[in-house]
């Protein structure tokens, strides 16, 4: 069942920027790309740890801040050489509005 | 009427209605009897020709579809400039203003669409109009009788563009005001988006992106001008909303039809009442809403089957969008957001202005924009809505269906095109025809060009532009040396694209994807804050910093830790605090539990470890004690160290802290191609290790002695002498004029020893020390350049965007449940 919740407004995040959304098992980085595609993904590189949402967004990808790998915001596979996969969660805009699946991002633990 | 002819009453005048009476009459013209309302005073003409009409190249008697005579031909009853006010589905009844009950044994609803007015202050003045009807156009074109009458159009997608353009061929001042990044973004990418903006500005169309509308003012209940929330007012004597549309529905939720955004239609067009059908831009099919008319004509082929108990299906298929303004030629369908599982063939030819780019998916066309050249628009199309096959054509799918395997595009072809007089290297005035010349002499390789004619034998950055003038003279006979590009999605140069920034005047980093043929949509982080950093270097003025394509660093102002924390490092100018700054830094630290704290290798403090969150507090905590940000994360001015000097100092020649001072005073906030550090030393002891900075000063009795491309990092190197001044004035003017010169010229992220090493200290001499104008107009530029960037960027986050350093939203509590 999917439970969406609006997180907040496309315009609150920059296009090519990101937002974190604080949820009890961790941050959830809030992805807009410049076509103002929207997409969540566990804010944790599962290189080292670095914080995604701080990392620079280009076309569906975003790069580390911390060491430059390169994920797909749509997969969250790590791309070229270096391998890896970061969780990803349902996201939507609707009318100007960000959708998170709520059951989804509750889910995490159970996983 | 006859006994077997059945009753169908449409509301609504409109294109689809239209288009479905006609297929209705078509299949038989006797088995309905039809009355038609219509709220208009008028039956159905082609709304879509109402641009043309605005601006002048048609007439409205050229766009009408039904005339009179039409209607009379198939007896239907015109109620037009009546509006239907209720639907009585229990009785089978519709009843105009005059109330009188009209019975039907079918309805059809046709009611189109309104369009969405912003409710602003100010809306409901004299003078603001949608853009919709004939009455609007007519108001339009009568605004534009009046001569130097001025227009705003909020809005830039096809209606307000439209609407725009029309005015601007009427002779009107025009602004259209859109509240997105680029025009027509729900149709077009940035890159085309760029380029039809650029078309709209060169017919004279002042285009606003990014801007957002506050109030319309008004005087004596006339509109006046637009208040934007950035403060800027835009006169006008018209308004033109051309920001949505939205289904008329009012009707039918009345009547109880069912309804979401649009009146619910089944496939065969028929509503929540069997005997009620609904077509056009009033319904909703599916979830989806309509606002072009090839689907509605579509649906209206399928009412007129419904209608004659004849199966039929609507489906919704893709749609296409072109925006009639002659001139701009553009075209967009399906669906051109980038993927991963997509694959995109982008083909740009600046020369001409065209812009191309194709989304596959699985081997099939999925979506196209294009802009400049369109010709093969209607093949493409056919491709995305057939999803046929494409791998085998993948290599020229892009040049078109007329495209027989001929030879792929001649890179060289812009330099061929150059005329002879044409520029090549600025530094030293050599034209092509010089290096032709040249050429024809015997010189074939660069080495023999630049002994020859001097280009390319100064700052560099003309190196590939010469290279290209020999293989383009020499065709096979010279091969050209790969330069360097940028990374994977262009194959120009960093020096190629400093070039063309500045001599094609690219402004924005879409012109730069465009101008220069970028293989992506947006670049990546390799690339994106190298032209922001070049564009803002150029461009101070006109060009806005894209926080978006900075490093992490840059965007925060603050330097990010291994475990995602961040440290704080206040300026403290020429490494000298006072016991307040000193108390402010330790209050700071205990409120924001800063676990630790540093003294840097460059005289001041840093804290380290503050959240992401206590950012803008700490900074706003900081700022009242007087100090600024340290951008000890900056590429830009870091540190200006400096020892005690001639006024505690017995060796001390100078003031070398108060010439430190102020340095620092006027280099901070600065962006430049990689970090630059400064120190002054009071004397040759040089406790401020100034021979191994950016650019260090030590002073000496008769004066200062200036040396320049130091570095203490990865590599250790002593600075060169560049200058010995008697006066400080002079070692402030020289630092100022060197720190422009290498903010003009050096490669992104080339510390000056890297840049110096490229162009040659002489070079560098020659213009800052030697020629006298030259430094004065590095240090203008520089000025210009500091009135917008340097300003402490943690007051303005703190103030404007501390919004933006909170998560979004909170849910631990609710995920908690
Ligand atoms: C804080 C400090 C160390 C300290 O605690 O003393 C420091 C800390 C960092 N240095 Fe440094 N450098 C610091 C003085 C220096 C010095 C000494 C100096 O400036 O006198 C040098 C050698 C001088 C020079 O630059 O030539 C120095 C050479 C580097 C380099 C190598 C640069 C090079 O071109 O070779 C890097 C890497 C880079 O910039 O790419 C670097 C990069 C860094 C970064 C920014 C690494 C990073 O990207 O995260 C460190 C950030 C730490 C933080 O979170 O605050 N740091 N770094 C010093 C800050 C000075 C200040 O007040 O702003
Ligand atoms: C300036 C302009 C340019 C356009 N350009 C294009 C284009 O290039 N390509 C494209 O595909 N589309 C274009 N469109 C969109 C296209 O015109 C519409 O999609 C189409 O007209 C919708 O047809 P419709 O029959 O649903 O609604 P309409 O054509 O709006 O007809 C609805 C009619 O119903 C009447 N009505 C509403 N309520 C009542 C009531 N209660 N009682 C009686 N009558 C009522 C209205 O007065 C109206 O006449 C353009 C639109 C405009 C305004
Ligand atoms: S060596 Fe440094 S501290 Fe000593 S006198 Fe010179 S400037 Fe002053
Ligand atoms: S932590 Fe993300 S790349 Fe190293």
């Amino acid at each position: 069942m999917t439970n969406w919740i609006d997180i907040g407004a496309l315009e609150d995040i920059p296009a090519r920027g990101a937002r974190v959304v604080r949820t009890a098992l961790g941050c959830v980085a809030v992805f807009r790309t410049g076509s103002d595609e929207v997409f969540a993904l566990e804010d944790r590189c599962p290189h080292k740890g670095g914080p995604l949402s701080e990392g620079i967004v280009h076309g569906q990808s975003v790069t580390c801040p911390l060491h430059n790998w390169v994920f797909s915001l749509e997969t969250g596979l790590a791309q070229g050489a270096d391998q890896g996969q970061v969780p990803t969660f349902p996201a939507r805009v609707e009318a100007g509005r960000i959708l998170l699946d709520a059951t989804r991002l509750a889910e995490r633990s159970a996983a | 009427m006859s006994q077997s002819q059945k009753h169908l009453v449409v509301i609504g005048a409109g294109m689809a209605s239209g288009r479905a009476l006609e297929h209705l009459f078509e299949a038989d013209p006797d088995a309905w009897k039809v009355t038609l309302f219509n709220a208009e005073p008028r039956g159905n003409y082609n709304r879509i020709m109402l641009s043309p009409v605005l601006s002048g190249e048609k007439t409205y008697e050229e766009i009408v579809t039904h005339d009179d005579a039409w209607y009379a031909d198939h007896g239907v009853t015109c109620r037009f400039g009546e509006k239907v006010t209720a639907i009585d589905t229990a009785a089978k009844t519709v009843s105009g203003e005059d109330g009188v009950p009209v019975a039907y044994d079918k309805l059809l609803v046709a009611t189109g669409s309104a369009p969405f007015i912003i409710p602003l202050p100010g809306h409901d003045l004299d003078g603001v109009i949608a853009y919709r009807d004939l009455e609007d156009t007519n108001a339009m074109i009568d605004a534009a009788g009046t001569p130097g009458a001025r227009a705003v159009v909020i809005g830039g997608g096809l209606l307000g563009l439209e609407a725009a353009a029309g005015l601007r061929m009427r002779g009107m001042q025009v602004t259209v005001v859109h509240l997105m990044g680029h025009l027509m973004e729900r149709q077009l990418d940035e890159a085309a988006g760029y380029l039809l903006r650029k078309a709209l500005v060169d017919r004279g169309i002042e285009v606003r992106c990014s801007a957002n509308s506050r109030e319309i003012l008004g005087q004596d209940g006339r509109v006046r001008a637009l208040l934007l929330d950035d403060g800027t007012e835009l006169p006008c004597d018209l308004l033109v909303m051309a920001v949505g549309i939205r289904p008329n529905t009012a009707l039918a939720k009345e009547a109880g039809l069912a309804i979401g955004r649009g009146i619910h239609v089944d496939d065969q067009m028929v509503t929540s009442d069997p005997d009620v059908l609904a077509v056009g831009e009033c319904v909703e099919h599916d979830g989806a809403l309509f606002g072009l008319v090839a689907p509605l004509y579509d649906q209206a082929k399928v009412v007129a089957k419904t209608l004659a108990g004849a199966p039929a299906q609507f489906v919704n298929k893709e749609v296409s969008t072109k925006l009639k303004v002659t001139g701009c030629d553009l075209f967009s369908a399906g669906d051109f957001a980038a993927g991963e599982d997509r694959e995109d063939i982008v083909f740009r030819d600046p020369a001409r202005g065209v812009y191309k780019r194709l989304v596959l998916k699985d081997n099939r066309l999925i979506g196209a924009v294009m802009y400049g050249d369109t010709a093969d628009s209607s093949w493409f199309f056919g491709l995305i809505k057939d999803a046929e096959d494409v791998s085998e054509m993948r290599e020229t799918l892009i040049f078109g269906p007329a495209f027989q395997g001929g030879t792929p595009l001649d890179p060289m072809a812009a330099v061929a095109a150059l005329p002879d007089d044409a520029e090549i290297c600025g530094c030293n005035g050599v034209s092509k025809g010089d290096i032709v010349a040249a050429i024809a002499n015997g010189a074939t390789d660069l080495a023999a060009v630049r002994a020859t004619t001097k280009a390319s034998g100064s700052c560099g950055t003309c190196t590939g532009l010469v290279e290209q003038v020999l293989g383009v003279t020499l065709g096979d006979d010279f091969v050209i040396p790969a330069a360097q590009s940028i990374c994977g999605c262009t194959e120009h140069s960093h020096e190629d694209v400093r070039r063309l920034i500045k001599s094609q005047e690219l402004k924005s980093q879409a012109a730069v994807w465009q101008e220069l043929g970028w293989k992506t949509k947006d670049g990546c982080h390799t690339c994106r804050p190298a032209i922001n950093y070049y564009l803002l270097a150029h461009w101070p003025l006109e060009y806005q910093d894209d926080p978006q394509s900075r490093f992490i660093n840059e965007r925060k102002h603050a330097n990010i830790q291994k475990d995602g924390t961040f440290s704080v490092v206040p300026r403290m100018f020429g490494g000298m605090t006072t016991s307040d700054e000193l108390r402010a830094i330790a209050d700071a630290a205990d409120k924001y539990n800063v676990p630790t704290i540093h003294v840097t290798g460059g005289q001041r403090i840093d804290l380290l470890g503050v959240r992401g969150e206590d950012l803008p507090a700490i900074w706003a905590d900081l700022n009242k004690a007087g100090m600024v940000s340290g951008h000890a994360y900056s590429k830009g001015l870091r540190t200006v160290k400096t020892c005690v000097g001639k006024d505690h100092c017995r060796f001390g020649t100078q003031d070398s802290s108060g010439l430190g001072i102020k340095l620092e005073k006027k280099l901070w906030g600065a962006w430049s191609p990689h970090k630059f550090k400064l120190a002054v030393s009071g004397c040759p002891r040089n406790c401020a290790e100034a021979t191994c900075k950016d650019l260090g000063v030590v002073c000496v009795d008769s004066g200062y002695q200036i040396g320049v491309g130091g570095a203490a990092g990865m590599d250790v190197r002593q600075t060169d002498a560049l200058a010995q001044v008697p006066t400080e004035q002079e070692a402030i003017d020289i630092t100022v004029a060197f720190y422009q010169l290498y903010r003009e010229h050096a490669k992104y992220l080339d510390r000056p020893y890297k840049w110096i090493a490229k162009v040659g200290l002489d070079w560098v001499r020659e213009r800052v020390i030697d020629d006298l104008e030259n430094r004065k107009a590095l240090i203008e530029r520089f000025e210009l350049s500091q009135t917008i960037y340097q300003k402490d960027p943690w007051a303005e986050h703190a103030r404007e965007r501390a919004e933006s350093y909170q998560p979004i939203a909170d849910l631990s509590l609710q995920a908690a449940e």
